[in-house]
């Protein structure tokens, strides 16, 4: 397979040029050439007005796939406890074998010793089944012993796709065992699709994409795994056409999981872990938790920022609020550093630090020009002003005129119940 | 005996100076600088370090990627690395992680023996944090990612690392030869030196093609990838801000959050 | 005629560039304000080699070329022109002379410990009755027989409070004018050797600039640096040298400022647009831009000389007399075009602006460089 340029076609127009994220496309004269940095993402071939770019298939030969079946989700759990993300991919994994059909069913792989009532609860999530192997030296996770039992489980029952949760752990754990069973896996997705008819909607209504090649009636089901690159500036649809299992890992707190029904039981599958001590070269010496440091204001990923509006320094007491619930730190305008209210060491601005996290709370910040230029590339921005006029809701992606301190006390009250939405 | 650690890194463009044509819809990639990945450079970092008190260990940069990725390399070189080795064929064009991590496996085994392989946890641009694991898994020995903290033993056999989890870390020791990922709270990377760089510009660096690894076109290059682009997009481009309505203060929250929670912010 | 830069100085630009950024471009306000020397940048500077560049390697130096010597101090000045002055006045004014006229001995016992930025370096030839005539100058050295002995004093005088090696001008015998002017090395904690008074500048705050008291300084004879009655000749070339160094720090000041106001003018609008589109405004920016390429090129063209060995005098004087107008003129339409902003600290252009002037003054004037190019042209 190969993204080629069709000679007699190409006119020269050079739009291909700045459309290849990983320039791999150069003009010789009046014709394009795509060198060895092409990563076929396609993105050219839409851009090009004259269709003289198009994607060669390989003639591969079509491996039988048809002994996979059915999804797994690496059911993590650390310390006895069933890991959130794990929940929300069983209830994916629900979702997707649904719209599969065909009898798929989804399993939860769970792994760890002495699991208790943990199979139940990933019945109980929307599992149809569990894998389970239990054994003392699997209590603590390690890369070795996990790898092992998993790839042999897997390559025992053969399942078509395997979800993991992209954790610390499942990102030290999938890649592993799709190396093994060199296989394809996709890092960090946030979206999954088995049907072309869902994916096409999704994509028409949500994105960028040129949806008109999408055949609808294409009946082959076969993984759609959607994720981010170039630190989110791209998005990337992966597939894994010709080896099994199909292997992603989901990042978490995207995917919805089902309300718990302790009602709902399913099969459980006791698997005899083939390991031993020699198989582990890793020792865990010592876990050690540690409370969540505030990241400092260049590192983190939401700030919650204090601005005159907030009448005076016991208005900060409310932003520390909104940043320990939603895990953020705190920032503030000139003027309330100024006013004394807070530490030099938070202003955000001009004569402060620049940040771009991913989101950014302005409460009661008029947006002067001096503080947008030190927040202004935020990935969003929400400014809860009393003034309309406000001249920071020129740059806000959610603009809410109201009082903060009745605002804010409502979001940090509503969050805990964000899972409800949508 | 000289500790010899090899350093796997890639040149990557600074994704957090690129922008999105909202007209054409796709990434302007033009006036980009390409730099070296952060994550890597901790790795070279920590080498570096080891080197400052074992001055007789020898560091090899490892890269795979078109021939412009030798200015990485020489960069490396100018850091205080030894030697720098550049994997780069027409043949391993587009592989996935998969495939790269064989390319590199490749590599690796032709340099030979070695105590520590030093590697980013992810790059910035594909994101996947899968090819340093699924190298150790081709040259089978033990890894460790998220590293955050790192010794080795005086009998110079065995390691000490600090492995970050969501809340909190783990103290893990394994045996060398073995490969660790890092993670920006792992150290402090340094920059080049003047003197560094006059030094190295003229290095020569070793150039292995498909052929030298001895890699099939069923290990490496877009074919022989498992996973394939099916398509790829620009996100929506952010529109004007949405004012959020609502009768009570209530409402107004509920309504933001859940727009942020359907469009992923949160 | 290659205009292409060579990998080593692209490299020493990128370098030079990242470490602005981050280590000397954040504090340049503070020190500014405060009027600090930033000693913990200087030392993050020494450990890449950027206090001793154009120097070899077995004393030290870096193997630099000045190209990327005057890049370095460029890329400084974008960031902090305080900042830029201090490598340049220690490189240039103190290593400089001691690595050329000084004998294998002195270079031995001072350069290493200045090329690796644990001494810094000074130079003291100004007086209170000694700017561009030089050769009036009153400080007074005696033979004693076994030592000399050094009374007088200088004023203006960067780095001096901080330095460890001074590298001063004296009055050996006045009856021979410039010929009767003998150079020593002084070295901080002499007895009878102070620097009183700091002076309080309108720009460059964070290069500390003060007075140098000789009371009955006993120097030993070793140190005296070149031969007796040569110091003349060290200063002017030594200056030479330094005109390179000061060209290249206004050169940045302008660059900096003139990024500066690219941005804001893409980022503020007014009357419904970006200023950009103004082109009363773009057009002057265009033609800063010129400028500052043209500055560029003749302050290049100069260090290539240099580098090639050849005469650079005059272009020397050409490039420091262009580069520092263009400093004026760019950091003054800068302020400008920031309206009010600019004359706010604020914003880093008020600060540059105030940076830009002292670099038509000092290391000689704008006058003096229209004499000594004038002085080429009508020989």
């Amino acid at each position: 397979m190969a993204v080629v340029i069709n000679e007699s076609k190409c006119k020269g127009c050079g739009l291909c040029v700045p459309a290849c994220p990983f320039e791999a496309i150069t003009m010789q004269g009046k014709l394009a050439v795509i060198d060895e940095k092409c990563t076929a993402c396609n993105q050219c071939i839409s851009k090009c007005p004259f269709e003289a770019i198009y994607v060669t298939e390989s003639e591969q030969v079509e491996k039988d796939l048809s002994a996979y079946k059915n999804i797994w989700v690496f059911a993590e759990q650390r310390n006895g406890v069933l890991m959130n993300v794990a929940k929300e991919l069983i209830g994916e994994g629900a979702r997707l074998a649904s719209d599969m059909g065909d009898n798929t069913k989804v399993y939860a792989l769970l792994i760890g010793d002495q699991l208790g009532t943990l199979a139940d609860e990933c019945c109980a999530y929307g599992a149809d089944g569990v894998y389970k192997i239990e054994d003392p030296l699997l209590k603590q996770y390690t890369t070795d012993a996990y790898t092992k039992v998993a790839t042999q489980v897997m390559e025992q029952f053969k399942p078509e796709i395997v979800l993991y949760g992209a954790t610390h752990i499942g990102r030290d754990l999938a890649p592993r065992v799709a190396a093994r069973m060199d296989t394809g896996l996709t890092a960090d997705c946030t979206r999954l699709d088995v049907k072309i008819a869902t994916y096409k909607n999704y994509t028409e209504t949500h994105t960028t994409l040129d949806t008109s090649s999408l055949d609808v009636e294409d009946k082959e089901s076969k993984l759609l795994q959607t994720r981010p690159a170039f630190g989110g500036n791209l998005m990337a649809t992966i597939v894994c056409p010709n080896t099994r299992p199909q292997m992603a890992t989901v990042r978490p707190g995207v995917m919805a999981k089902r309300t718990k029904d302790d009602s709902k039981k399913g099969e459980l599958i006791d698997v005899k872990a083939d390991i031993a001590a020699s198989d582990i070269r890793t020792q865990v010496l010592n876990v050690v938790k540690s409370a969540k440091e505030m990241a400092s204001l260049t590192d983190a990923e939401i700030i919650c920022s204090g601005g005159r509006g907030l009448g005076d320094e016991t208005g900060f007491d409310l932003m520390n609020k909104l940043a320990d619930k939603i895990g953020g730190s705190v920032g503030a305008s000139r003027a309330a550093v100024d006013a004394g209210w807070i530490d030099h060491s938070h202003q955000v601005g001009q004569t402060g630090t620049t940040v771009r996290p991913k989101i950014y709370f302005a409460c009661g910040i008029s947006g002067a020009i001096q503080h947008l230029a030190g927040m202004q590339s935020s990935d969003i921005i929400v400014a809860i002003n009393k003034d309309e006029e406000a001249p920071i809701f020129e740059v806000a992606d959610y603009c809410i005129v109201g009082d903060l301190f009745k605002v804010v006390p409502q979001i940090i009250e509503e969050w805990d119940n964000i899972e409800q939405f949508i | 005996m000289a500790m010899k650690i090899i350093v796997c890194v890639k040149q990557v463009p600074d994704t957090n100076e690129i922008k999105i044509d909202p007209v054409r819809n796709t990434l302007v990639r033009e006036g980009v600088p390409s730099i070296l990945n952060h994550d890597d450079s901790n790795a070279l970092e920590e080498a570096l370090k080891i080197k400052d008190s074992n001055p007789d260990t020898h560091i090899t940069v490892l890269t795979m990627g078109p021939p412009q990725a030798k200015e990485l390399l020489v960069e490396c070189l100018a850091k205080g690395a030894d030697e720098a080795v550049l994997l780069s064929d027409r043949a391993l064009g587009g592989s996935d992680t998969w495939a790269t991590s064989n390319a590199l496996s490749a590599g690796v085994r032709k340099l030979g023996d070695f105590d520590i392989i030093f590697a980013g946890r992810q790059a910035i641009d594909g994101d996947t944090a899968q090819v340093g694991p699924q190298m150790a898994e081709k040259l089978d020995i033990p890894q460790v990612t998220y590293v955050t903290d790192f010794d080795i033993a005086d009998d110079k056999k065995s390691v000490t690392v600090k492995r970050a989890l969501e809340d909190g870390y783990e103290e893990i020791k394994l045996q060398m030869p073995c490969l660790l990922t890092a993670i920006k709270d792992l150290n402090a990377p340094r920059y080049m030196s003047v003197n560094g760089i006059f030094k190295s510009v003229n290095k020569e660096i070793t150039v292995w093609n498909a052929a030298d690894l001895g890699v099939t076109e069923s290990q490496v290059g877009l074919d022989a990838s498992p996973t394939k682009v099916f398509k790829s997009f620009t996100p929506a481009v952010k529109g004007k801000g949405i004012v959020v309505v609502g009768d009570t203060d209530n409402e107004l929250a509920r309504q933001l959050l859940s727009d942020m929670k359907h469009k992923q912010i949160i | 005629m290659n205009f292409n830069l060579t990998k080593e100085q692209e490299l020493v630009r990128k370098l030079a560039r990242e470490f602005t950024v981050n280590e000397v471009a954040p504090i340049a306000a503070e020190i500014d304000e405060q009027g600090r020397f930033p000693m913990e940048t200087i030392e993050k500077a020494s450990k890449i080699g950027l206090m001793g560049m154009p120097f070899p390697e077995e004393y030290g130096g870096q193997n630099s070329d000045y190209i990327s010597y005057i890049m370095a101090i460029e890329e400084l000045s974008k960031g902090c022109g305080s900042t830029g002055v201090i490598v340049q006045t220690h490189c240039a004014l103190c290593a400089w002379p001691i690595f050329t006229y000084g004998t294998e001995e002195q270079k031995q016992k001072y350069l290493p410990n200045l090329l690796s930025g644990k001494h810094i370096g000074a130079f003291g030839l100004t007086e209170p009755n000694a700017g561009s005539d030089a050769a009036g100058l009153q400080t007074k050295a005696v033979d004693m027989g076994d030592h000399w002995l050094l009374n007088g004093s200088k004023i203006f005088i960067s780095n001096a409070a901080v330095a460890d090696t001074f590298v001063i001008m004296a009055m050996t015998d006045k009856s021979k004018g410039t010929r009767g002017i003998t150079a020593f090395i002084v070295e901080k904690g002499m007895e009878g050797f102070s620097v009183p008074k700091k002076e309080s500048k309108m720009g460059i705050c964070g290069s500390v600039t003060s007075e140098l008291l000789f009371e009955n300084v006993k120097l030993p004879k070793e140190n005296m640096l070149g031969q007796l009655g040569k110091g003349f000749k060290i200063a002017m070339s030594s200056l030479d040298v330094g005109r390179l160094g000061i060209a290249a720090q206004a050169l940045g000041i302008a660059q900096g400022a003139f990024d500066e106001t690219v941005e804001y003018l893409k980022s503020r609008k007014q009357f419904g647009r970006q200023l950009y589109k103004f082109q009363g405004l773009s057009f002057e920016m265009a033609d800063m831009k010129t400028r500052i390429d043209a500055a560029r090129l003749l302050l290049y063209r100069a260090a290539d000389l240099r580098q090639k060995g050849l005469p650079s005098t005059t272009e020397a004087a050409q490039a420091k007399l262009f580069c520092s107008e263009t400093a004026m003129h760019v950091t003054t339409k800068a302020v400008q075009f920031h309206g009010g902003y600019g004359y706010i600290k604020d914003y880093p252009v008020e600060r540059m602006m105030r940076d830009a002037k002292i670099t038509e003054i000092y290391e000689g004037t704008s006058e003096v460089m229209k004499m000594v190019i004038s002085g080429s042209v009508f020989k």
